[in-house]
Parts: structure tokens; sequence; C-alpha cells
């Protein structure tokens, strides 16, 4: 037994666990392409990596919401309207269902949903690069929906054979959830490139906008330490650059077919490799924009969802009250 | 008898203008209080409550396209552009819902008062002469079921909580309370619309309706609730004044529209 419980924010720090038979027995399970329940016996190392990696997974889909609930009082008819308030709900409602996954996990570790929340303001917990950007016209809600969501497709769908059974259900339903937001943000996107010299001027300026976010959003090529221990836990099973890879083989060509320009003059396809080159991003640079929340509108949208949590403290612990107080008057009638 | 014919026959023109009339009201109500709902996406007191609040601000503006469109096989126009393009002037929403959101106790007691609002008006269209409306009313009325049951849920559990959130329903009830008077306003065919029997109550009918649900239960709950009488005359008392706050909530909504005149589609 530990008598020091592990700090869940640095998870690499956790020591190399000694290999006692029911960590052999584990490992034979994991190997065997098994899937493993939130009852069943795992090592420290495994719940902290996956509380880490999915609580990310669940404070980015909740820190999503706010780059497009900037757009929903502003979409520019009814249908629209409707779609960005869907789609903003979805990306909550996969927050929601993350978070519980991660409570599940963090319940020997006294882990509470109000932890994981305050996690985002007292920068114990990341969120995905993307919603550190701003997102200034109409056209950047459907580029998120269009580029950003369809990268998280990539990604989210290779993790659909993670070894932890609650997160691969929770991922199906957000996969299919997600294909929904990708059609979406298309269909805003082939408005506006089908449009005036304007609308697609504010196109191309957003895809100029989010291309290197894009790129960076599948983390860097190294494998680091953490990577590598996932991926021997089967958590994952593709590197960032094969995610980043199928990301762009799926992408590239469909922007040069809506007569968009890509702002990366050495992007190409080498045929011989079989693989894209592109320009590489400051991959340190925007490690520790996302590690230090110093992009654009990290503080901003850190700010609001503070408010939110605690600034509406009085709601939550009322509505408990107020529950508590009807369920005794019930029981005295 | 009588009714079938004349949904087969379609409204005369003058039933036509009075149903347009009530058509927009009801559109411009659940527009503007489906947005101000929506400005609680990502924020709202927690991430359930965020999901749930969502859900009927989205059925709200679903409810207003229902309207609008219905509006629109009149021959009042596109239902987008009547929800978009008409000015402060020409809107016919009720104060009540135009007021800012203020804090999470305003926006609860909003919805309780709203939706019990909603229920006795659409009550009264339920039995409506003019069928499209009837059914309109039918069907918008099983989903504002699960509205009520939200609001009147919430409001009990803040309520019975005591201390701040008591006092600040209580202030929000009070901010509200000459607001109310706005809703009950049927416009200037009221008189027709119910001789015709497309919308067959009167204001006072509907307002005594709504004070039979409201009055009680908001006592019973330990809230003052201020003087009721039929409708009174303050000055946010008809459609058409309108709270200073919808002006921008209507620039807000023409931000994207405003930027490229020439387009045609978005």
């Amino acid at each position: 037994m530990r008598t020091k419980e592990p700090d869940i924010a640095t998870t690499e720090d956790v020591r190399e666990p000694v290999a006692s038979e029911q960590q052999r027995v584990f490992l034979e399970r994991i190997d065997r392409g098994e899937k493993i329940e939130a009852t069943d016996w795992m090592p420290d190392e495994y719940r902290l990596l996956l509380i880490k990696f999915i609580q990310m997974h669940g404070v980015s889909e909740i820190m999503g919401a706010f780059p497009e609930k900037e757009w929903v009082p502003k979409a520019p008819t009814l249908r629209r309207k409707l779609g960005m308030m869907s789609k903003v709900q979805d990306e909550m409602g996969h927050g929601q269902l993350l978070l519980s996954v991660v409570q599940e996990l963090g319940r020997p570790l006294g882990l509470t949903r109000e932890q994981l929340i305050s996690d985002i303001f007292t920068g114990r917990t990341k969120f995905h690069n993307v919603f550190h950007m701003p997102a200034p016209s109409w056209a950047d809600a459907g580029v998120i929906g269009w580029l950003v969501d369809g990268a998280a497709i990539v990604s989210q769908a290779a993790l659909l054979d993670t070894s932890y059974a609650p997160y691969a259900r929770v991922l199906k339903r957000i996969c299919a959830e997600e294909s929904f937001h990708m059609q979406h943000g298309e269909s805003i996107v082939l408005s506006l490139a089908e449009g005036t010299a304007s609308q697609r001027q504010m196109l191309q300026d957003a895809v100029n906008r989010w291309w290197e976010s894009l790129i960076f959003f599948f983390g860097p090529p190294d494998v680091s330490d953490a990577a590598r221990k996932m991926i021997r836990y089967r958590i994952r099973t593709k590197t960032n650059e094969e995610l980043r890879q199928k990301f762009l083989s799926r992408y590239v060509p469909r922007i040069h077919a809506l007569g968009l320009t890509i702002p990366d003059p050495d992007l190409h396809f080498d045929p011989l490799s079989g693989l894209w080159h592109y320009t590489a991003p400051d991959w340190a640079a925007y490690g520790r924009m996302v590690r230090d929340n110093t992009g654009p509108m990290s503080q901003a949208r850190i700010a609001l969802r503070q408010q939110a949590h605690e600034g509406q403290r009085w709601v939550r612990e009322a509505m408990r009250a107020g529950a508590a107080q009807l369920a005794m008057e019930g029981a005295r009638a | 008898m009588a009714q079938d014919d004349k949904a087969a026959r379609g409204p005369s023109v003058a039933e036509g203008a009075a149903l347009v009339d009530l058509l927009l009201q009801m559109a411009d109500d659940d527009l503007v209080l489906g947005h101000r709902h929506s400005e609680w996406l990502g924020v709202a007191p927690d991430i359930e409550e965020d999901v749930a609040f969502s859900s009927i601000a989205q059925d709200e503006v679903g409810h207003a396209a229902l309207y609008y469109e219905l509006a629109s096989q009149l021959g009042a126009g596109d239902a987008d552009r009547l929800a978009f393009d008409r000015p402060v002037g020409e809107r016919r929403s009720a104060a009540f819902v135009e007021l800012e959101n203020g804090d999470w106790a305003r926006t609860a007691m909003r919805h309780f008062l709203y939706d019990a609002f909603e229920e006795v008006r659409l009550d009264a269209c339920t039995r409506s002469g003019w069928q499209p409306l009837q059914r309109a009313a039918t069907k918008v009325r099983r989903e504002e079921f699960y509205h009520r049951l939200h609001s009147r849920t919430q409001l009990h559990h803040l309520a019975k909580a005591g201390g701040e959130a008591f006092a600040r329903l209580e202030h929000a009830l009070a901010d509200l309370w000459p607001y109310v008077a706005s809703l009950f306003d049927l416009g200037p065919h009221a008189a027709e619309l119910r001789a015709t029997g497309v919308l067959p109550a009167d204001a006072a009918a509907l307002r005594s309706a709504w004070e039979a649900v409201v009055v009680p239960e908001l006592s019973e709950l330990g809230f003052g609730v201020p003087a009721c009488g039929g409708t009174d005359a303050t000055s946010a008392a008809h459609r058409g004044a309108h709270h200073p706050a919808l002006a921008e909530l209507l620039t807000t909504m023409r931000a994207v529209l405003d930027v490229d005149a020439a387009a045609a589609s978005w």
C-alpha cells in the first residue's frame, strides 16, 4: 500500500513500478488486446497516465466551446444559429462524459469534479493549442468545424481501440458526433467558398490563420517518455506524426479542391517516402504556449471559465442544499 | 365543420394580417429568449446545466423558426429575413424577453415565468380555428412540458436553499415583474383574433390563467408577489415599447450579415 497519494499532475515523475505478479498479469492482458474496466486492478502508472490524458481531452472540449460560442449570437441564418448552438452543446456534453471517466479513475485518489474544473485555472491541466487561438471571423467558425474538428476526428478515431474500455465507449459516441460537426463546418465553408470575393477572402484568411496551429495540434514528431508509456499500455497506438500524416492526406486535397491555398510553400507529398513534407512550426514555442497558457486567448478564456465556475458556486451549492431540504420535507410529509 | 371550411379556404386578407402579427409575436418572443438563453453556452453554473439549458435554447429558436415559417406561408416573406432583417420598430417581441440575462437567479426566474406564460398562450393556440397554428401549438406544447419541468425543479431547489439564492431570486422577481405585462399585449388585432376563433382568448383571460398557475407557486415558496392586476399600464406594458437591450441584440444578430451586404448565402 502507498502511504502517500501520487501527485496526479506530474505523471512523468512516477517511478517505474516494481514488476509485481499483478503488474505482469496486467501487461499480458494488454498484450493480448484485452480491454481494462474501471473496476479491474491496474497499475498506478496506468491510472495516472489515463487521468492526465483524458482530463486534458475533456477540458479541451470544454475550453473548445469558447471560440465557437462567440459566433452563436452572430450566426447569420436560423439554421446556422441552431447548428452552432447544437455543436457547442455537444462539446460541453463530450467534456461531461470525459470528465466522468476521469472522476471514476480518480475516485481512489479523492479526485472530484470541482477539482477537475479548477485545475484549468490553477494551471494543473492543459488544453489543446487550437483553443488558445482567436476566432475573429465567421469563417473561423467554419474552419474550426471543418479542419479543427477534422483533425480531432483523426486523433480520436485512432484512440477507439484504446485499452481502457470506458474511454473507448465514450470515444465511440464522440466520434459519431464530431463527424456531424465536420459536416456542419464544411457546409459553412462551402457557402463561403461559393460566395462573393469578400466571403472567399474571409475563408482564405481563416485557413491561413489556422494552418500552423493545425500542424502543431498533433504534437511534436519526437516520441516523449509519456507517449512511449501510453503506447506500451496501448492507451494510444499511433504516434503524433502518423496522425498528422493521415490528416494531411485527408485534408490537403480537399482544401485545394475548394480553390484555397495553404500557407506553406514547402508542403508537398513525397511519393518515394510516402510522406508529406511540411514546414515545421516552432514546436518549443507552441509547447510553451500550451504549458504556460500564454496564447493570444489563453488568459481571457481561462478567466471566463473561472468566472463561470467560481462566480456561480452559489448556484451549485444552493441546488444541493435545496434538494436536501426538499427531500427532508418529503420525508416529513 | 365551419372550422374545416375555413382551413380549406385559408384566412381572409384581414385575418391574414392579424394572424401574421400573432405569429410574429410568438416567433420574436421565442427567438429573443432563445438567443438570451444561448448566451449561457459554456458559462452555465455547471457542465450538466450547460447541456440542459442549451437544449431549451435550441427548442426556443426552433419554435421561432416554425412560427416564422407559418408567417412566411401567409406571404410575410422569407423566414430568415423575418428573423434577421426587421428593424427594432417592426419587432413584436415583449420587453420581458429582451431584458439582459443578469445573474443565474434572474435567468431561472424568467425561465419559470415565461414558460408558464407560454403554456397559457399555447393552450389557447391549441384551440385555434386555424389548423396550421393549432397543429404547431400542439407539437410545441409537447416540448414545452419538459421546459416547465426543468424551470420548476430549478426554481424550487434554489428557493428552498434559502440564503443568498433566495435573496437573489427575490431581487430578480422584483426586476422582472414590471415587464410581465408586455407578454400579455396581444397587439392591435386582438379583438379580431378572438372573434374569428384564431386565438380564442383575450389578454385578461390569459393573464388570470397565468396568475392562477404562477402566483400560488411563488407564494408557497415564500416570495412576496407584487400586486397583480389586469394588464397594467406601465411604460413597458406594450409590445413595441422595446427594452433598449433589444437594439444591441439585433445588431449582434446581424454582425455577420452586415459584413458583406452583397452575399447571397451564408
